[in-house]
């Protein structure tokens, strides 16, 4: 009985490296972009990830052009690439009339097609995501070392900047009125865009687009229908993630589908079940109401 | 200033003449890939201009026609495909382009295989990539020569000579890649390869190809598939893997590490390499293919 549980949930891990390296990937993946996911849907910027995944790609294609595939220059080009779009975003919106989001939709639209064009007019037509972008069953040493070393500065940045960072999404006025001068909201604005693009490209270069955003919003998203308070939030984020990981791992493993997707879709199967489930769900309020009505 | 602008549009009208002039003594013809473009070259020699759609290290499934390679094909007077689903945007292009000239399928009359069935396909399909056995392309040259032939009568000796010369290099070939293969034990001619395009190769000259992908290479491995392919590299000893010139190579390569063996040089599967590579031409590619999967297997 024992032996038939080991083989159905740690066997494949224990038989195979590439396993376990995926899984640590995922799982580190999870402690530092998991939160900062929950950060972004408090601040209504849900689709930035997206966005911001797309803004990468010319970085990661110059990258690539001038150095080959180097996972530090594509690692680079893109956080730079990144950077560049989310600053010139919040520079445009506070210099003009336009809002972040839709500055920041022009921009990253703009960012993309050059991208695309800088890659196929480089020549070789090679699949771009292969090339590109990393898959989770394909983790090296090097991804690796990237993965965690983003995960663990996105923590202890997030854990030194928390105060700063739950009064500007709350309450960005207060901030700028009672902050030291020169550290206005622009400050905590940037440097949170600068962990939100770190993490994206860690994840771009050894998990998959798919994955890195994935990983970032789903659990994200369910993780408010749970709790109120956000320390919660974010730990019932991280958590989500990790077993969205190790699940959909394991299912890639026993039923033979493809790795990436099939983790985003056990964290898409947990946020179905928080949507019915959780406090702030459906089916307590249905229940709440009947209740209350009879 | 007129001055100026003569002196440099001269050479432009030159240009522009001379490769007119060019045009006009030359049969224009578009191959769909590159292997296809040396083969028409060969058959076709100085009466014929190749320009080929997908070229050398790019990947015929994931290609996108751009509107350059929609004017070239209307320029030409006959398009060289392999048919057997390997390029499907072919049709669709000659079609939105409007091109009107003549089209034909160099595997035509080649015996197709259908590839093994996989989870996820409800049908068998036909496994395209007829070149990797020399006895077919002897077929796509015929077929080349002929559709020469009727775009330019006068010059039908010159098509039969140049592809029944072809067709000799071609057996020499077979000959001399059969030679190599013999010299290794049966159950060492295993191989592993990225994707499944050894098909023809493997059944003409007896080898075993394990694939990590699917036929196509746009499919991501589920975890079981990885998982089994290592497993089977340890139980059955292989040493001889190996990694595609159009492919990502990371997967492979991470696999081939976990399983304590090292990935051979690359193999040409689907395109030729640039010209200073060992895969310029269709020969080169074989006879550089043939060499390394011996080299490795010998390992096995």
């Amino acid at each position: 009985m024992t032996h038939g549980i080991w083989n159905l949930l740690v066997a494949p891990f224990a038989e195979f490296a590439f396993m376990r390296r995926a899984l640590v990937a995922t799982l580190a993946l999870s402690l530092s972009a998991a939160p900062l996911g929950v950060f972004l849907t408090l601040r209504r910027m849900s689709l930035l990830g997206d966005a911001l995944s797309h803004a990468i790609l010319p970085g990661v294609a110059i990258g690539f052009m001038l150095f080959g595939l180097s996972l530090t220059a594509m690692a680079v080009g893109g956080v730079v690439a990144g950077m560049l779009v989310a600053a010139l975003a919040g520079l445009i919106s506070r210099s003009t009339a336009l809002k972040e989001d839709a500055s920041l939709a022009a921009i990253y639209l703009v960012a993309l097609a050059l991208g695309v064009t800088l890659i196929s007019g480089h020549g070789t037509q090679l699949d771009l995501l292969h090339i590109l972008f990393g898959s989770a069953l394909g983790v090296d040493t090097p991804g690796l070392l990237l993965v965690t070393t983003v995960a663990s500065v996105s923590v202890l940045v997030l854990a030194a900047a928390y105060r700063g960072l739950v009064l500007e999404s709350f309450d960005p006025v207060f901030l700028s009125a009672s902050g030291k001068r020169g550290w206005g909201t622009g400050v905590w604005q940037q440097g949170f865009l600068m962990l939100v693009v770190i993490n994206l490209v860690a994840g771009f270069q050894t998990l998959g687009t798919l994955m890195a955003v994935g990983l970032m919003m789903l659990p994200a998203v369910s993780a408010r229908l749970w709790h109120d308070s956000l320390p919660a939030q974010l730990a019932n984020a991280s958590a989500q993630a990790m077993l969205a990981g190790y699940l959909g791992l394991l299912l890639s493993y026993h039923l033979d589908t493809p790795s990436g997707p099939t983790i985003i879709g056990c964290a898409g199967a947990l946020y179905v079940a928080s949507l019915l489930l959780a406090p702030g769900g459906w089916l307590p309020r249905v229940l709440g109401r009947t209740h209350r009505v009879a | 200033m007129k001055n100026l602008l003569q002196k440099l549009l001269m050479p432009l009208a030159a240009a522009v003449l001379c490769t007119a002039s060019l045009a006009a003594d030359r049969i224009p013809v578009t191959a769909s890939f590159s292997i296809l473009g040396d083969l028409v070259r060969v058959v076709g020699g100085e009466r014929v201009a190749v320009t080929t759609l997908v070229g050398p290290d790019e990947d015929a499934h994931t290609f996108e026609p751009k509107p350059g390679d929609a004017k070239n094909l209307l320029k030409s007077s006959l398009l060289v495909t392999n048919g057997l689903g390997f390029e499907p945007w072919a049709q669709k292009l000659a079609r939105s382009a409007g091109y009107r000239g003549q089209t034909v399928v160099a595997t035509q009359g080649v015996k197709a295989r259908t590839l093994p069935l996989e989870k996820g396909h409800k049908h068998a399909e036909t496994d395209p990539h007829a070149w990797q056995d020399p006895g077919n392309v002897a077929i796509y040259v015929r077929n080349i020569a002929a559709a020469l032939t009727r775009l330019d009568p006068a010059s039908a000796a010159t098509f039969k000579s140049n592809s029944d010369a072809y067709v000799v290099e071609l057996q020499a070939l077979d000959a001399w890649a059969k030679a190599q293969f013999a010299a290794i034990a049966a159950d060492k001619r295993k191989v592993i390869t990225s994707h499944d395009a050894f098909g023809y190769f493997a059944a003409h000259y007896g080898i075993r190809f394990l694939a990590l992908q699917g036929v196509s290479t746009d499919a991501e491995p589920s975890a079981k598939e990885v998982a089994q392919l290592i497993q089977q590299i340890q139980r059955d000893k292989i040493r001889a893997v190996f990694v595609e010139n159009m492919n990502s190579p990371k997967l492979l390569a991470q696999l081939a590490k976990d399983a304590g063996v090292t990935a051979g040089a690359s193999l040409y599967a689907d395109a030729l390499s640039g010209p200073d590579q060992p895969g310029s031409t269709y020969l080169k590619m074989m006879r550089h293919n043939v060499t390394q999967l011996a080299l490795g297997m010998r390992q096995n």
